[in-house]
């Protein structure tokens, strides 16, 4: 149950169009957050927001991995899931922007973004808050008879929310296709989880009998192979799993979050390293299934179409004031 | 308590004289088990919901009809079973979440009020939380504190969330269906007291409408809204009222929210009285919402403040002699009726 990286060879031997997918899905999703930065810094997006740069691996080793009618549920560290699985640009965007076109008509914003089509059941902002939720979706797909399957993604800090044992212990008990992933980043807000979590991190699953593992969250090769079994054999009647992807968050807790005092230049450097994205552009080079035009051309791509979705967003409509009152009873 | 048969009016197109009488608990199991035929993306999870067909064994039967499947004994985790219900609501199903003692709501808190209430708004309209959260309310069990609230205001102050409060067998019935078929989460409070109680339930199919208050008894001089519970403290009220010349008009509003403000009002208006009763706590309580409704609404009309009665504001007691001090009584409703109409 400590790390390990042993993965299924024959699970990763995807071809290289596929592994640009997952690139591209990797440079949108950063892409997507530093411009929300830069929509925050200058005073364009409303509220504020917590980016998921550095983690991008997790998110798009696992979505990739999943069917558009499997579910997720996500946090309030949310833009990387929703667009692993399958979110536009141009309405992320305008839910950010507090817009009509937005994903939620701007009743959500950034820590609520929902669409059913991609089978997104929401972000949340509440720490934890899902993992009822995702367990419940898990019940449904039982109780349906399909083959879906339900990821919940949460981080380290939501290992201190009963309700994940609570939910963990059910989906064990009556064998739900739930796969639990804990983005542990290290930190909850500003306290290190080394001052949260006691004990073992897997050990917690499994001492329910979960399947569970640690794996290096920022390696997309290793999340996706992993990914594929868990989700394989809970699409199976397996039962659910328990991941914990180590990673690191490389901006502050949210775009405000500057100094960030509570941790060292020194240990960001270390993580900075090991960049996801440059860890698989460095694989697809090395392993000659890319050239580095290619990835450049994606790059440009990416960054083409996230200019046009902002432009978009910023131009769309507020939505009117008799919005305010809709949508509170179906 | 008043019996149903001989305490309350039932709209006449559907109650006959001579209808079958069943129970108040026997109402809520049939109306499970037929939205349970009828739909089969309804499920009852719980704890001892299944064999035990629920620690006041409404819902006998169930498992024998439906199977484990769909009849689910839960661990004990409230707040697991409330999210698996928004879970699974989300997606298709139309769950009802068993909570067996309305004390233990406050541990479902975040999956109702952050969760179900909200999912359809912050979605923009396009996810759906159809599930019925059960639970119960009253005290007069000498359970003490921590088994004896009426915590309805608790939820009836959060948009997004429906509140059901029967008070005889056959709104239970209609109400249930009703929650149960909504598109809404909805939380149906039973007083545990009520469960053995008898009335008039037509064999025929039907479901009662979310947000319509029903007149329990008219009359003329002052309006008593009473819910759940305090429905029969009322009708006793009610009856000892009249032998002393005073003719009160009793209204149920069967749901907090959404509020049937027009009938409310409507009867004050009529009476120039009212008087609003209800078992949770005094403080903040849906007393306070009623009769501000009805102030707002009768204010020309009235001749007298409206005034309210709930809970005294202590944790309920153990001791029956300090128990029954902290519960509204007829009495006590009669003499505060005498001094508004005096
Ligand atoms: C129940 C709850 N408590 C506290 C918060 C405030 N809060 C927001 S994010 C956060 C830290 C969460 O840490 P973690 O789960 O590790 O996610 P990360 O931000 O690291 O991605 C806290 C405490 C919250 N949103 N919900
Ligand atoms: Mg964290």
């Amino acid at each position: 149950m400590s790390e390990t990286n042993d993965t299924n060879p024959s699970l990763t031997d995807l071809d290289a169009e596929h592994w640009l997918q997952a690139y591209e899905q990797m440079v949108k999703i950063r892409t997507f957050e530093e411009t929300a930065n830069e929509l925050y810094t200058s005073a364009r997006m409303p509220g504020i927001t917590h980016l998921y740069i550095g983690e991008e691996a997790i998110a798009v080793g696992i979505c990739e991995a999943l069917r558009q009618d499997d579910y997720i549920t996500s946090t309030h560290r949310g833009h990387g899931h929703c667009l692993a699985k399958g979110a536009a640009l141009d309405k992320m965007f305008a839910e950010l922007l507090g817009k009509e076109a937005g994903y939620c008509r701007g009743k959500g914003g950034s820590m609520h973004i929902a669409d059913q089509e991609t089978g997104n059941l929401g972000a949340n902002g509440i720490v934890g808050g899902s993992a009822g939720i995702a367990t419940g979706a898990g019940m449904s797909i039982k109780l349906r008879g399909t083959d879906q399957v339900s990821v919940c993604f949460f981080g380290d800090g939501a290992l201190g929310q009963g309700l994940l044992y609570e939910s963990m212990n059910m989906a064990q008990l009556w064998k739900l296709p739930v796969i639990y992933v804990c983005e542990n980043n290290q930190y909850g807000e500003y306290t290190h989880n080394s001052k949260a979590a006691a004990g073992s991190m897997v050990g917690r699953a499994a001492g329910f009998g979960v399947h569970a593992q640690a794996i290096d969250g920022q390696d997309i090769r290793t999340v996706h192979a992993t990914a594929r079994l868990v989700i394989d054999r809970a699409r199976k009647g397996g039962g659910p799993a328990f991941l914990v992807c180590n990673t690191y968050r490389f901006r502050g807790h949210h775009v405000g979050d500057i100094d960030r005092p509570y941790r060292t230049r020194e240990e960001e450097a270390e993580w900075a390293k090991r960049d996801p994205l440059t860890l698989l552009e460095d694989w697809l080079l090395k392993s000659k299934q890319a050239e580095e035009n290619v990835l450049e051309r994606i790059r440009q791509e990416v960054k083409t179409a996230v200019d046009d979705a902002v432009a978009f967003a910023e131009e769309a409509s507020f939505p009117s004031e008799s919005e305010v009152d809709n949508h509170v009873y179906a | 308590m008043s019996t149903l048969e001989n305490g309350i009016r039932c709209s006449p197109a559907i109650h006959a004289p001579g209808e079958r009488q069943i129970t108040f608990g026997q109402a809520i199991r049939e109306a499970i088990a037929e939205e349970m035929a009828r739909d089969e993306s309804v499920f009852v999870i719980g704890e001892d919901v299944a064999a035990a067909g629920s620690v006041f064994k409404v819902l006998v039967g169930l498992l024998d009809e439906f199977g484990p499947e769909r009849v689910i004994d839960s661990p004990i985790s409230e707040a697991g079973i409330a999210g698996i219900g928004v879970g699974a609501a989300i997606t298709g199903m139309r769950p009802i979440v068993d909570i067996m003692f309305g004390d233990f709501t406050t541990l479902v808190m975040d999956q109702l009020v952050n969760q179900a209430a909200k999912t359809h708004y912050m979605s923009g309209g396009k996810l759906t939380v159809p599930m019925v959260l059960r639970t119960t309310l009253g005290a007069s069990r000498r359970s003490a504190a921590q088994h004896s609230q009426s915590l309805h205001a608790l939820f009836s102050h959060i948009p997004g969330l429906k509140v059901a409060l029967p008070a005889t067998p056959y709104d239970a019935k209609g109400l249930m269906k009703s929650a149960i078929r909504d598109e809404n989460p909805v939380v149906i409070f039973e007083d545990k007291m009520l469960y053995q109680e008898q009335g008039p339930v037509p064999e025929e199919e039907y479901t009662l409408p979310l947000g319509q208050a029903d007149v329990k008894r008219t009359g003329d001089d002052i309006t008593i809204v009473a819910t759940s519970s305090m429905v029969y403290v009322a009708l006793e009220a009610v009856d000892k009222l009249a032998s002393i010349g005073i003719s009160a008009e009793l209204i149920d509003p069967r749901t907090t929210t959404p509020l049937d403000a027009d009938t409310l009002v409507r009867s004050a208006r009529k009476t120039s009285r009212a008087l609003v009763l209800d078992e949770g706590y005094r403080q903040y309580g849906v007393t306070g919402e009623i009769a501000s409704v009805i102030a707002d609404g009768a204010f020309y009309y009235l001749d007298a403040p409206v005034k309210r009665i709930g809970a005294m504001n202590v944790p309920v007691p153990f001791s029956p002699a300090m128990e029954d001090l902290t519960i509204p009584n007829a009495d006590y409703v009669v003499e505060t009726v005498k001094s508004l109409c005096g």
